[in-house]
């Protein structure tokens, strides 16, 4: 005999009814949660897959090419970074070679660090590139770092180094310590989660803090929502004038900015057919960048700027 | 009081619900801010949000000890009151001194972890220990039975945990969007303040009427 309330079950059946509600909710609650990982699993070939301690990291294939991505949702979009199979070094992502062509603006980085690591892309392409460069990678995931060494041959060299941890504070610290970056990269803006120290005005602060006098800052971040105008805002007011990259196909967008004052297009027009060559091998006609370029302000200037104190990123993202 | 029936005015019990939920509210939310406000220093890592969540729960246990405690002394709103005010006082260097107090700690502490878990008993153990508190004595001043306790501490955590749900469903959905996060903190500071003063004063009311009463009972 149960007795609740002053109420008396003889029984299970009466207490069922009794906390009918409550068991039907959690039903309810437990089945949209396992409905959304069943509607994912369609039509990927998955060659590895693991739960990190910040994201899903799943690395797939098709015919063409190997995709590293951090969702299950297949939703287009949403790799991180992608190879294809028979010709590695060609770049597949537009913000690849969008990111490549700062290289008309500031055009010999001999010391890089790069924000978030994905398959590794870029740090290999700078380091072919620039073989004598050194190239830092902050990365905040380990995961990410084990599976770019075994699925996309990303390696540490002497030359090329992994930090694992916040890039905020790593680049805090790089700062204290009076370190020098001539091209920072910032690519951990492309998941899920925007996180969201590392779009303010405090956090650019520090970024400027690392660069020499000829150095550059390129972001690769979102073309979008009200977040497009609060970040280039942003952008604005820590380095003045920036270049804002856009192109068909993508919803990504990058922003050059430096410590001088940008060049103008002319000039990286004029500059362009140098590095063409140089260029090719990664699947880009250089020559045609200087064209998605621009200094023109396309957004609303009224959107608030990011601050440590106001960076809802991932709201206004909606 | 001697034979008469403990009870309580409908205006108290209200009270030391809202309050309740009110304590609830800011706990989640300061919460909530407190890996906002930490990231700047040390990230937004796992284990930033593990020492957030750990000073909390630990606080949070060491008040309601606390609270249990000082609830055996004779039920009093003008010490319930008090924890309020106490809880917005110990908030402030959160907000004016935040920035400084982070700033020395990350100079002194390499390893990201443990920055984060001493500026967090920094900033947080405090105002959250006090705001501990508040749960025991919320029941302390609203049982009258023993049968009914139970029934009194239930609804006493349902009022504060629904506060708590509300308070991280506002501030993540709706409030950082809108504000900068020192203006939700000096706004809730100043919410408690106000919740303690009318703890205080209607703790006042009842000692003047309860002198009365003993006047009247003495003629």
């Amino acid at each position: 005999m149960i007795t609740i309330d002053g109420h008396k079950f003889r029984c299970r059946q009466s207490l069922w009814r009794y906390l009918k509600a409550e068991v039907l909710i959690v039903l309810a609650i437990a089945l949209i949660i396992f409905a959304k990982d069943l509607l994912a699993q369609s039509g990927i070939r998955y060659i590895h897959q693991e739960r990190s301690l910040y994201r899903n990291i799943l690395v797939t294939e098709d015919s063409q090419r190997r995709c590293l991505r951090f969702t299950i949702t297949s939703r287009s979009g949403q790799n991180q970074s992608c190879r294809y199979l028979d010709k590695p070094v060609e770049l597949v992502f537009p913000y690849a070679k969008m990111t490549l062509s700062s290289l008309l603006v500031q055009s010999n980085p001999q010391r890089i660090l790069i924000v978030g690591l994905g398959g590794g892309t870029l740090s290999d392409t700078y380091s072919q590139l620039f073989p004598e460069a050194e190239i830092v990678i902050s990365e905040i995931d380990d995961a990410v770092v084990r599976v770019a060494q075994e699925y996309f041959g990303f390696q540490e060299t002497d030359k090329i180094s992994v930090d694992v941890g916040d890039a905020r504070v790593f680049i805090k610290r790089a700062g204290l310590r009076g370190e020098k970056y001539d091209l920072v990269i910032l690519d951990a803006f492309n998941g899920e989660y925007i996180p969201e120290h590392l779009m303010t005005v405090e956090f650019l602060e520090e970024v400027k803090r690392l660069l020499p006098d000829d150095g550059m800052v390129v972001a690769n971040t979102f073309s979008t929502s009200r977040l497009y105008a609060a970040e280039s805002n942003t952008y604005r007011e820590v380095f003045g004038e920036i270049y804002n990259l856009r192109m068909s196909g993508t919803g990504n967008r990058v922003i050059i900015a430096s410590i001088q004052p940008l060049p103008d297009t002319d000039l990286l027009e004029s500059r362009a057919p140098a590095f063409r060559a140089l260029l090719e091998p990664f699947g880009m006609d250089v020559t045609e960048y200087p064209r998605v370029m621009s200094k023109e302000v396309s957004w609303d200037t009224s959107e608030r700027i990011l601050t440590d104190q106001y960076s809802p990123a991932n709201l206004l993202n909606n | 009081m001697n034979e008469k029936k403990i009870t309580h005015s409908r205006f108290q019990i209200t009270l030391v619900l809202v309050l309740a939920f009110l304590s609830g509210f800011i706990i989640m939310a300061i919460e909530l801010l407190g890996g906002r406000i930490l990231a700047p220093y040390f990230g937004s890592s796992i284990f930033v949000w593990g020492s957030i969540i750990t000073v909390f729960m630990l606080s949070l246990s060491i008040g309601y000890l606390c609270g249990g405690k000082l609830s055996l002394l004779k039920p009093d709103l003008r010490l319930y009151g008090s924890f309020f005010v106490g809880a917005a006082i110990l908030l402030l260097p959160l907000v004016f001194a935040g920035n400084e107090i982070m700033e020395a700690v990350f100079l002194r502490i390499e390893d990201p972890r443990y920055g984060s878990l001493v500026v967090s008993m920094l900033l947080f153990f405090l105002p959250t220990a006090i705001m501990g508190m508040i749960a025991p004595y919320s029941v302390r001043l609203l049982v009258i039975s023993t049968d009914g306790s139970g029934h009194v501490a239930g609804k006493l955590y349902f009022i504060s945990t629904l506060g708590s749900a509300l308070g991280t469903l506002a501030t993540s959905f709706y409030l950082v969007l809108w504000f900068e996060v020192n203006q939700i903190l000096v706004t809730m500071c100043m919410a408690l303040l106000c919740a303690g003063f009318v703890a205080i004063m209607t703790g006042i009311r009842n000692m003047q009427s309860q002198t009365i009463d003993l006047n009247d009972n003495a003629k």
